[in-house]
Parts: C-alpha cells; structure tokens; sequence
C-alpha cells in the first residue's frame, strides 16, 4: 500500500514485491548466477565420471573419440561461439532500446543454435548408423568389435575368412534383427575370443606396442585379456558422450524456447534502457550452454587423437 | 518481564486487529493453489509435507511392529525390505529435507528480514507443484509394488538386480530435487536483495543466517543427486553401465556420488532446525545469542565443511585406507563448528531469564538429542570403531538422533514458536508442553536401546534377529509408540487451535524480532509500511520502544 504510493509512477515490468527496478535487476541476475551454479554441480556428476573412467581406461577413450567427427565437432564450436558473440550483441542493443537490431540478433542466436543441434544431430545419426548407439533398445546393440573388422575390411587389409563370413551373415551396417540378438552377441564373443581385434593401427604389431605404451596397468591386463570386455570400456566412452551431448543438447533446446519467447517479447518493445534484464539474465543462461560445450568439445573430441590415426 | 513489556502487551493486543490478513485474503480453492504469497505456499506445504511426515511415520511403525517378536513374523522378508525402503525414501527426502526450509523458512524468512515475499514467488510456487509431481510419481510406486533397495538406492543391487520400482521411485526423487534447489536459490537471492533498509547481514536473526547455509548446501549438493539417480534410472531403462561392473563401469562411483549429496544431505535437514534452537534459545533466555558471529560463521563452516566428508560413509566399501583417515579427520573437524553452536547456546541459557513454554522444551530436548547423536557420530568417524560398527543399529540410532531428534524438534519448536504468527491463534500450553515430553521420552526410549542393540552386533536392514536382543527391541517399540502419540498430538490440538482457539496478539511472547512487530496474522504483504532496521538481532533491551514504533506505524498506515 504505502509502498506503492512512495513512487508515483512505477514501471510496469516492476513486480509488487520488489522496492526498484534496481532491486529487481539485481535480484534476477544473482538468481541466474545461483542457477548455473548448481548447473555446473548437475554435470559437474557426469564430468566426474569421464575423468574417473578416462584416468582408468585412456586408451579405450581415445579409441570411441577417434570415432567421433572432429570437423563437425569444430565447426559446432564455431557456430556456438558465434552464438555467444550475437547473443552479447542483443543485449546490447536491447539496453539502447533498439528494438529491431535486439530482434535481428535474438533471431541470428536462434539460427546459429539451430545450426547446432542440426550439426548434432547429423553426427548422432553416424553414429546410429555404424551401431555406435551405447543403448540396448529396440534391438540396437553397440557393435565395437564387428565394427572394428569392418574398417579393417574397408581399408583393404587381410581379415581371417572365417570373420568375413561372420560379417557377410550379420551386417554391421544394417539394423540387427531383434530374434538375431543373442546369436549375435555369442558369435561375436567368438570372434574377439579366437581373432585379434584390430584396433588403432590397423591390426599390425604396432597396435600392441601403443597399448604398451600408453595403457594403465588395468586396461594393459584387461585388453590382453579379453578384448570383448576392454571394447565395453568403449561403449562406456559412448554412453557419457551420448549423456553429456544429450544433456548439453536438451539445455539448448530450453536456451530456443527461452529465445523464443525473448523474440515475441522483444518485439512487443518491452525492453529498453530501463528495463532489459530479461534479455540480459537469458544471455547468461546462453553463455553457460556455451561454456559447457567449450568443455566437452576438447574433452570428447580432441583428447586422444595422437594415440592413433582416425 | 518487566512492567513495561506487560503495558505493551496490553496495549499491542487490542491495537493490532487487522480486516484483511493472509488468510481471509481470497477464500477460493484457485486463490490458494494459484498463491504466489510465500505464506500461503508454506501452508501448502505444512499440509503436505505433514501426509508424507504420518505416511512415513506409518512405516515406521511396521518396523517396529515386525522387530517387536524375533522372527519374521508379521511380514515376510521381501515385505519387510520395501517397508523400510519406504519410509527412509519418504521421510528423508518427501519430509525431512523440505520440511524447515519449505515451511517454516518459507513463511517466516522474508517476514524477518522485512521483505514483502520472496524475490521469486511464482518459482516458489513452482517448487510446491515440483514437489507435488515428485511425490506422486514416488508414490505411485510405491502403489504399483513399491522399492527395496534401501533408501541409499546402491548399486548394482538397484541397477541390475532389483525387480521392484526403482525407476519410478528415482524418477520421485530427481524431480523432487529441483524443488528443493529452487527453494534455495529463492532463499539466497532473497538474502542478498530483499532486507529491509538498515537490516545489515550481521542484523539478521540467526534462523536466517542457517537458511542461507542451507541453500547454499540445496544448490551445490542436490543437482549432483540428481544426476546420479537419472544416470541410474537411464541404466535400467536403457541397460548401460555407468555403474555396472557388468557393462564396464563402477559401482563404488555411484556411493561417492550419491553421499557426495546425501552427506551434506543431512546439513540440509539439520542446519535449518539449529537456526530455529538459535531463535529458542535466545528469545526464551531473553537475551541475544552469546557469540552471534560464532553461530553465524559456523553454519555456514558446517556447510563448507558438510561437502568434504563424503567418504566417512565408505569407510568399509574398498576405499583407499589414505581417503579414508582424510576423511576421518574431516569428519572430526566438522564437528567443531557444530560444537561451537551447542556450547554458545549453553552460554545463551547462562544468567538468561529462562522460561520454560512449549517451544523452549523443544529447543532443550534437542540441545540433548543432538548432543548424543553428534557424539556417536565421531564414534563412526573413526575408521578402527567404524568396522565393528558398519551397518548395524548403532547407525541406526546415530542418524536417527540427528535426524529425528535434531531436525524434529527443531521443526516442532519452531512450529510452535511461530502458530501464533502462523495461524492467528494460541495454541492451549499444557498440551504443548505435554506432546515435548512425550516427544523426548519415547524417542530416548527408541533409539538409547538401539545403540546398545547395534553395539552388540545386531545388523540393520534384517526382519529377523537374535532371541537374546528381543528386551530391546520390545522396549525400542514401546517407545516408539509413546513417540508416536507425542508426535500425533500437535496435528490434533493445533487444527483445534485454528478453529477454536484463543485470538493471538501480535506479541504474545514479547520478543524483539521483526516478525512480531506486524499482525498476527499478517497482512499479505507482511507489513502494512516497510519496517527500518536500528537495533541489532535479540535486541531485549529496547523491545518496549519498539513495540510502541511498531503500533505508531500501523496507526500512520
């Protein structure tokens, strides 16, 4: 009541229980901070578990990061900092009041996140396609070690006839008949078992010198063991990339909504020099996605590639 | 009390009987469940935080029931594993972790500090609807068939092996999180923005001081359970192996991850409930916290700290012996800051002018409880005790006399301290006093013999046990039940209160803080004119001049 009436003229973005514009700004922007604060604890669970397996097994990591497309990874990198440099410029603009330039570029971060998760999901769809999905569902199986033979097949090198007829009978390539699953699985247990997989330099001695090399204790023991349980370590590698990615990926799903809405907004020329931290608070939250991906770009892409070619 | 106060009474009584409050604000069901009053959202959540509080209790119950006899005789095994599966997931995460925070914060933190609301109240609102959502999806399983994995949800058991309802009860329990992560990081914003002019950080009551520790602990810790129970209901929906030996992974990450939560878990629950006994003890003493930067300081070190101590739950899961003393010796440390409260409090009641109402009983009884459960707790921290002790009743007990005994009464102090703000009315003291007795007697009387019973080496998690521990079960169940009814009686003669009871003034105990310088109850925006801030917390002293400013303001108003 009597609050109300200490200012006359009240802005019409000012929410009844805040004194000021000032006290509302300030409180939205230490609101988004708290957030991403515990954002960064919410993957900070995933990013400890990559480091806690790749420390175990580095080298079955490198050999799932050798997989993945470093090109569409980069030019994603790319797009995403892009996003943040026009994103910077909305807010910008919205803190001038110039609603058409703040519009223009709400719409261009738009487009570049599109772009994004467009290039994303290109990249997950290869991996769908060389059975590289770490899921069991609807008859999907991760397939490493049939992979592994059939890139060594590609490239022209020798493989042992009784492999190439295994792979003749199951195409790695096509989706695997869900009655088929459990042959499948025995009989490539059977070909880990009796047939050197050949992993980073195509199945010649020097794959054996690298593991020596660069392998822990641990994964030396488990891979000269069985490699059928060393190529497990991969799906591992996959299964954070998909959880990481996937999380990352449904974070800039929200950052279009919240883009969205900022847009329909804006365009009502809600903002201006007195009250843009809508704009502004947004622009944080589409900093952080980006921030995250700077993290997982080098760290499922980029690390690993010297211990062997693609 | 002195003459002085008695006028103000007097006088404060009949001044203050405000028409419009916040609960005769709008009658309709849409102008509750549509609320963005963070009053009304507390009593949305005393109700039903409260149903979770008696299913829970409910469960509890059939396990004394069952260990009353030997033998696993009233339910069978497997039965007996998803009863007490139920009531750990139920009362730590459905009553314990919202329950001072999301109601009596809720309600009274922005009154205290002289704010209108929250800074957020529709994400206040949100959080009561997530909460909401959270139960009945836990609920629902337990409908369906229930959970036994324990409420510590360990892997591989939980991943691979239990065909019960883990998916749906995680599922529960990640989206309950945010709730509790949105209260907290309401609770923090709100701290920094929204004090009234002149209520320095170092003027806030120290209720405050404990719910900002607390968020702080919310929105660090709970995103990280969160995580963990979705990367574990994604391994059984999806069969991939995080923590699956079996497809590659580690189930020992699973316990860092999850205790990396639930530890500090525990500072959630308690720490809200130690800012309340600050409250006690200072307005029954009539005096001002002895050490208020100590107390202030030390929860938020018992946040900082709650973080590091993580492994003293792994102690036996194949953890590094070195891991091992660093957290042992953490876990010493934390009991420090915590010491620290217990010891100012014992000097506040020094020389205090001590009366002994409802709330103050609760706040003694806890001061006692939480001595023996932080004292048993250093017992668990040390690694040689702790191989004997690993997994019996002595755990039991320990947490239970930090968690029910701490937090409980904290909250049922503080309830009482604050009915009178909350509902407009007394509530009939012999009762109260009455149902703090009864609390403090049959908790003694359950968990003291649990002690003895986990020192012997009964395991806990078993329907069945040893004849010769039978005496202390029994004795362990008959105090459950007087627990029971003392827990029951406040839910009988508060309703009664709120309908019947005797009008409350705006001061019935004459204390100091802002929150009893406006109406009972208070208006929708709590005070009719921004109160300023020139006196510091506890402030006996002056408490007659204040409440004649208080009446001066509402009469300008």
């Amino acid at each position: 009541m009597s609050a109300h009436s200490e200012h006359a003229v009240h802005h019409p973005g000012l929410q009844h229980q805040f004194d000021n514009m000032e006290q509302q700004r300030e409180a939205g922007a230490i609101g988004m901070w708290a957030f991403l604060v515990q954002e960064v604890m919410f993957f900070g669970g995933l990013f400890m578990a990559y480091l806690l397996y790749r420390s175990k097994y580095p080298m079955a990591f490198a050999a799932g990061s050798n997989h993945l497309d470093v090109v569409m990874g980069a030019v994603n990198t790319v797009v995403l900092i892009v996003s943040s440099l026009t994103m910077a410029l909305a807010v910008y603009y919205s803190q001038l009041g110039n609603r058409k330039a703040l519009c223009g570029f709400i719409v261009l971060t738009m487009i570049f996140g599109s772009v994004f998760l467009g290039v994303k999901a290109i990249e997950y769809n290869d991996k769908f396609q060389h059975n590289l999905i770490p899921f069991e569902i609807g008859g999907l199986q991760f397939k490493w070690n049939e992979m592994q033979w059939h890139e060594a097949k590609n490239r022209g090198e020798k493989i042992p006839a009784e492999v190439e007829a295994y792979l003749k009978q199951h195409e790695a390539h096509g989706a695997a008949d869900s009655a088929d699953v459990a042959h499948t699985e025995e009989g490539a247990h059977h070909l880990d078992k009796n047939y050197k997989l050949p992993i980073y330099s195509n199945g010649k001695d020097g794959d054996k010198e690298l593991i020596e090399k660069h392998a822990t204790a641990t994964e030396k023991e488990l891979y000269f063991k069985d490699p059928t349980i060393w190529g497990k370590k991969v799906q591992l590698f996959y299964w954070i990339y998909f959880a990481m990615t996937g999380l990352h990926a449904l974070h800039m799903i929200v950052g279009l909504g919240i883009m969205a809405w900022l847009l329909w907004t804006a365009w009502k020329g809600r903002y201006g020099p007195e009250y843009h931290s809508p704009v502004e608070i947004s622009g944080l939250y589409w900093h952080f996605v980006d921030i995250v991906w700077i993290f997982l770009f080098p760290l499922l892409y980029l690390l690993g590639r010297h211990f062997g070619a693609h | 009390m002195n003459t002085e106060s008695i006028t103000a009474i007097e006088t404060v009584g009949e001044a203050k009987t405000p028409e419009l409050n916040y609960l005769n604000n709008g009658f309709s069901l849409k102008s509750w469940l549509l609320t963005r009053d963070h009053k009304r959202i507390a009593i949305l959540y005393l109700l039903t935080v409260s149903a979770f509080f008696l299913l829970g209790g409910l469960f509890a119950m059939m396990i004394r029931l069952e260990l009353l006899t030997p033998k696993s005789d009233l339910m069978n095994t497997g039965t007996y594993n998803k009863v007490f599966t139920q009531h750990g997931i139920i009362m730590v995460f459905f009553f314990l972790i919202p329950v001072v925070p999301a109601i009596l914060g809720n309600f009274i933190l922005p009154v205290m500090i002289g704010a209108k609301d929250l800074a957020f109240p529709r994400i206040n609102l949100l959080s009561w609807y997530i909460y909401i959502l959270g139960g009945t999806l836990t609920l629902w399983a337990l409908a369906a068939g229930g959970v036994d994995t324990g409420w510590t949800f360990y892997v591989p058991y939980s991943s691979t092996f239990s065909n019960s309802y883990v998916m749906l009860a995680g599922l529960g329990i990640f989206i309950n999180g945010f709730s509790s992560i949105l209260t907290g990081l309401n609770f923090i914003v709100t701290v920094h923005t929204m004090r009234a002019p002149g209520m320095t950080w170092f003027r806030m009551p120290l209720f405050v001081w404990a719910n900002y520790a607390t968020s702080l602990v919310m929105i660090l810790g709970t995103p990280v359970i969160a995580i963990t129970v979705l990367l574990l209901a994604l391994e059984r929906a999806a069969k991939v192996g995080i923590f699956d030996p079996a497809l590659g992974g580690d189930p020992i990450l699973f316990q860092h991850l999850f205790w990396f939560y639930s530890h500090p878990a525990v500072y959630i629950m308690v720490l809200p409930a130690m800012g309340v006994i600050s409250e006690l003890i200072a307005n029954f003493s009539r005096k001002p916290v002895f050490g208020y930067s100590f107390v202030a300081f030390s929860s938020l070190a018992i946040a900082v700290f709650g973080f590091l101590v993580w492994g003293h739950h792994m102690f036996v899961s194949g953890q590094s012996m070195y891991a091992g003393m660093v957290f042992s010796f953490l876990t010493m440390v934390v009991a420090v800051p915590s010491a620290i409260k217990v010891f100012n409090w014992a000097a506040t009641l020094y020389q205090g002018s001590i009366s002994y109402d409802t709330p103050m009983l609760y706040a003694l009884g806890f001061i006692g409880l939480f001595l023996i459960g932080g004292l048993t707790g250093l017992f668990l921290g040390a690694m040689g005790l702790v191989v004997h002790l690993t997994d019996t009743y002595f755990v039991v007990a320990h947490f239970h006399y930090v968690m029910v005994g701490g937090t409980v009464l904290g909250y049922l102090g503080g309830l009482h301290l604050w009915w009178p703000k909350i509902s407009g009315k007394m509530y009939p003291e012999g009762f109260g006093k009455l149902s703090a007795l009864l609390v403090f007697v049959g908790f003694n009387l359950t968990f003291f013999p649990q002690f003895i019973l986990g020192y012997m080496g009964m395991p806990r998690r078993y329907a069945a046990y040893d004849e010769s521990l039978q005496v202390l079960n029994i004795l362990s169940t008959a105090g459950a039940s007087i627990l029971g009814s003392g827990m029951f009686l406040p839910v009988i003669y508060l309703t009664w209160s709120f309908i019947a009871g005797e009008k409350a003034p705006a001061n019935p105990w004459m204390l100091p803080g802002l929150e009893w310088q406006t109406s009972s109850p208070p208006p929708t925006e709590n005070f009719h004119v921004t109160p300023t801030v020139d006196f510091e917390a506890y402030d006996f002293d002056h408490i007659g001049e204040k409440m004649e400013e208080a009446k001066e303001r509402e009469k300008v108003a």
